[in-house]
């Protein structure tokens, strides 16, 4: 608390600003299920119904987070420290699932095998589709992680595996947990492809809430659930990684030496390899297919509905790093219990289905923000209140990886606090803000909720045109929205991959 | 409800078909909209609608409206802006804008949804001379949505494999039908079947007929069309669709390539529901003038008849046919309930899970 005084206030105003559009949804979901009293609520949420749900919900949470700590940490391995020729080649096709939305390759997979539906089906594509988001910290905690430990293990008769095992992993560890928090929200809010794939999750329950009951009271109420489950996987989250290790003191790295006895690199190769055809080549193969199988394509049409997207998109990319910059800073360097509330604040509302951060931005918008309602600012405001932790937790680990050493040098220079901040901490975080708001382009090219809710009428953008040619059965209309929508978050995933691991920027 | 001989059936059908490919030149050729042929303008006795723009909140596809709104507005002089969705999540978005919705006209896929906004206050009486147009079962009970078409449920067999369809649901239950029964779990036409099957006859009849469904392992498919393919191609025996499906089909590939047919019960079950595609407008519309003259128009000659050529649906009013020969409305012999009691789907997708007919 007090730490958090000594953050100047034009730091910390601009993040207060941040806390409450993030608790815009908490907002709206308090005051929405309250409508029906307190009781209500609770007897809402007691339903025998509502913990089969939550357990199911958090198997699957469970067994997503699970595969993609594991496949995307072996994804990693391969990329950083395996002696494979064109790593930046591999690094940027693993990275190229967060291209694809899970309801496009959930869609893939159903079409290809109609009866792979279910529980595994609905891992397996919520797997394929969030693995980067633990890959690439890993990868990049990998590529600095001293290598030193690991020769010292060795020496000490540890064999390559157990080194692997027992100091690597231990070393990357922070990198995990972090990457599986935002997996396992991820999988929390996802409805794209649980639908699909028909498994009745929470999510289902709350758009069976809206969209069939044609309840937004009882919706709220159980959207309540899910920012329980949050705050619970962030806590547990920070619990483990403050207990992680962490090198310390002065001394330099050694280079690590990339080498890879086959025992290693047959193995992940063979995950590696699943992961690219699977995860990439099954949804690309599909769109193509549908594209070939089409009628006519109406170019015009597909040419404006990229501008539409490469346009909402690169609005939220931006407006959600300016609002995410001074969170990020004041997270990395200004810890104190105040900090600690803000993150958390970030954070639950990721565990939100789009339907409802939507109606959030519906019930304020329309009532104090109406010149804007069903205008792109809101609908960019709708995105960023989804992206912010993505770039929040970008823009802080860039930040806390570098030294402090050089706000130091800065202020014993006599440049003011703002001053040092601005020429020297933002410069420090250049590779956050940059990943952070590729995330972010990424996030709302692909947004398919929340964008239909809350767009201007008569804007298509390509994730809309696909809905549209879905819902009425026209595969070969959805093919090349579908070629265009991956192509388009191509770039940036491009940029995210070599910007986190390779640090090009710096 | 139809009193024309077949030859005059033939000659409105054909008048009918005219109009709409009138409706497709004029849409592409962009001709001057000055001629206002219709009457709906005319009938309100307020010729100044023209420039108004109206809200739509259209639950029924783009693909399928955007010509028709397009033509009103070469009618009319009336601009439409219509926002596209789910029927049931614009109903949602409709209950959460309240009484501030920039909506004026709500419509729907669905009556349950219809019911919904409705039961908030939230939909406006109609004017006598729209509700009258339309019989009194496809309308509200309180005159505040009105059907602009209507689906009518149907087992579609395939006629090389099937020589007597089952006649009535409980016949569905028969072991001979053991797996070779198509179904589409997740769409609405099939949900609201299963909740007309809970009104009609109570829940606990309701699961009993389900559980006895489910243990003949029907055969679940991602759309009503992909189950028409597959009861055509032979994969299955019987499908439960709605009636157009086969005709989407008929009129792409030709009478003689189809070898399904449609079964109707006709027995006043669910079985033989009749649900409608509808309208209503929103208490809070300014515009409420505008907004009558585009329902007017949807259940005009013009509107009607697009339906009729566009989906193969039901037409609302007396005065068009559908494009295929359908048994009438009253030869469907529909269950008699309140329309807008479909809106209970909430509960009836519990049931359908509950009996492990929706989700694995």
């Amino acid at each position: 608390m007090t730490r958090l005084l000594r953050a100047p206030v034009a730091l910390a105003a601009p993040a207060l600003l941040a806390v409450i559009v993030a608790l815009v949804p908490l907002v709206y979901l308090l005051d929405t299920s309250l409508q029906r009293g307190l009781q209500s609520v609770v007897s809402e949420i007691f339903l025998s119904q509502t913990a089969t749900l939550v357990a199911r919900s958090l198997a699957l949470t469970v067994v997503v987070t699970l595969a993609c700590a594991i496949v995307g940490t072996i994804n990693a391995w391969f990329v950083v420290r395996s002696s494979v020729p064109l790593r930046a080649l591999w690094l940027m096709l693993l990275s190229m699932p967060l291209a694809i939305p899970s309801y496009l390759s959930a869609f893939a997979w159903i079409t290809w095998i109609p009866s792979f539906n279910g529980f595994f089906g609905a891992a397996l594509v919520l797997t394929l589709a969030s693995y980067p988001y633990v890959m690439l910290p890993v990868a990049a905690m990998l590529r600095n992680a001293d290598p030193q430990l690991e020769d010292v293990a060795r020496s000490l008769g540890v064999g390559v595996f157990g080194a692997l095992m027992r100091v690597t992993l231990r070393q990357i560890a922070p990198a995990i947990w972090a990457g599986s928090l935002l997996v396992a929200l991820y999988v929390v809010s996802d409805f794209g492809a649980v639908a699909v794939m028909r498994i009745e999750t929470f999510t289902w329950v709350i758009y069976g809430a809206y969209r069939a009951g044609f309840d937004p009271t009882r919706a709220a109420t159980l959207s309540l659930v899910l920012i329980a489950i949050a705050l619970l996987l962030v806590v547990v989250e920070r619990r483990v990684r403050g207990r992680t290790a962490q090198r310390v003191g002065a001394g330099t790295a050694r280079v690590s030496i990339r080498r890879s006895p086959l025992s290693v690199a047959l193995p992940a190769l063979l995950v590696v390899v699943g992961s690219v055809g699977f995860g990439v080549g099954v949804p690309v193969v599909s769109s193509i297919t549908w594209m070939r199988n089409g009628s006519a394509i109406n170019w015009s049409e597909v040419w404006s509905t990229i501008g539409a997207s490469f346009g909402v998109g690169a609005l939220t990319g931006g407006a959600t790093v300016l609002l995410a910059l001074p969170v990020g800073i004041l997270i990395a360097r200004f810890k104190g219990r105040l900090t600690d509330f803000t993150e958390g604040a970030v954070y639950v509302t990721h565990s939100l289905p789009g339907i409802v951060v939507a109606l959030s931005v519906v019930y304020f918008g329309i009532s104090f923000a109406r010149p804007l309602y069903q205008q792109i600012p809101l609908l960019v405001f709708g995105q960023m209140i989804i992206f912010l932790p993505l770039v929040v937790g970008s823009v802080r680990t860039s930040i806390e990886q570098s030294r402090t050493v050089y706000e130091d040098v800065s202020r014993s220079l006599g440049t003011s606090r703002m001053k040092t901040i601005f020429r020297v901490t933002i410069p420090l975080a250049t590779p956050g803000i940059a990943a952070g708001g590729a995330l972010a382009v990424l996030g709302a090219v692909k947004e398919l909720p929340t964008t239909l809710i809350l767009r201007p009428t008569g804007l298509d953008t390509l994730a809309t045109s696909i809905w549209k040619y879905s819902s009425v059965s026209d595969f070969g209309a959805i093919g090349p929205y579908a070629v265009a929508l991956m192509l388009l978050a191509a770039l940036p995933t491009a940029i995210l991959s070599t910007v986190t691991v390779l640090k090009v920027v710096r | 409800m139809y009193v024309f001989t077949r030859r005059t059936n033939r000659r409105i059908r054909n008048a009918a078909i005219a109009a709409v490919t009138a409706m497709a030149l004029t849409s592409c050729g962009g001709s001057s909209a000055d001629d206002t042929s219709d009457t709906a303008v005319a009938q309100d006795g307020t010729a100044d609608l023209r420039g108004q723009t109206i809200t739509i909140y259209s639950g029924r596809s783009e693909t399928l409206m955007a010509p028709l709104f397009t033509q009103f507005t070469k009618d009319t002089g009336i601009i439409v802006d219509a926002r596209y969705g789910d029927s049931g999540e614009m109903a949602a978005l409709i209950l959460t804008e309240g009484d501030k919705s920039p909506a004026d006209v709500y419509f729907s896929q669905d009556a349950g949804a219809l019911g919904a906004v409705e039961d908030a206050g939230l939909l406006a009486t109609l004017p006598d001379d729209i509700t009258t147009l339309v019989e009194p079962q496809y309308r509200s009970t309180n005159n505040q949505w009105i059907a602009t078409s209507g689906r009518a449920r149907v087992v579609v067999y395939n006629t090389e494999l099937v020589a007597t369809p089952p006649a009535s649901l409980d016949e569905l239950l028969d072991p001979q039908w053991k797996g070779k029964i198509g179904y589409a779990p997740s769409n609405a036409s099939w949900q609201s079947f299963v909740t007309a099957l809970r009104v009609t006859r109570g829940e606990d009849a309701a699961r009993t007929w389900l559980e006895g469904f489910a243990a003949n392992q029907p055969v679940a498919f991602e759309k009503n069309g992909v189950v028409r393919d597959a009861v055509n191609a032979g994969e299955v025996s019987l499908g439960l669709i709605n009636h157009y499906y086969l005709y989407e089909l008929i009129s792409k590939v030709g009478q003689d390539n189809v070898v399904a047919k449609n079964h109707y019960f006709k027995d006043g079950e669910a079985g033989s529901l009749v649900n409608i595609a509808g309208v209503g407008i929103l208490t809070s519309s300014s515009k409420s003038a505008a907004a009558q003259a585009l329902v007017r128009y949807l259940l005009s000659t013009a509107g009607q008849s697009y339906f009729t050529l566009r989906t193969f649906e039901y037409p609302m009013t007396p005065g068009v046919i559908p494009f295929y020969e359908l048994p009438t409305l009253e030869e469907l012999n529909p269950p008699a309930i309140d329309l807008a009691d479909l809106r209970s789907l909430e509960t009836t997708q519990a049931m359908l899970s509950e009996v492990g007919l929706l989700t694995k």
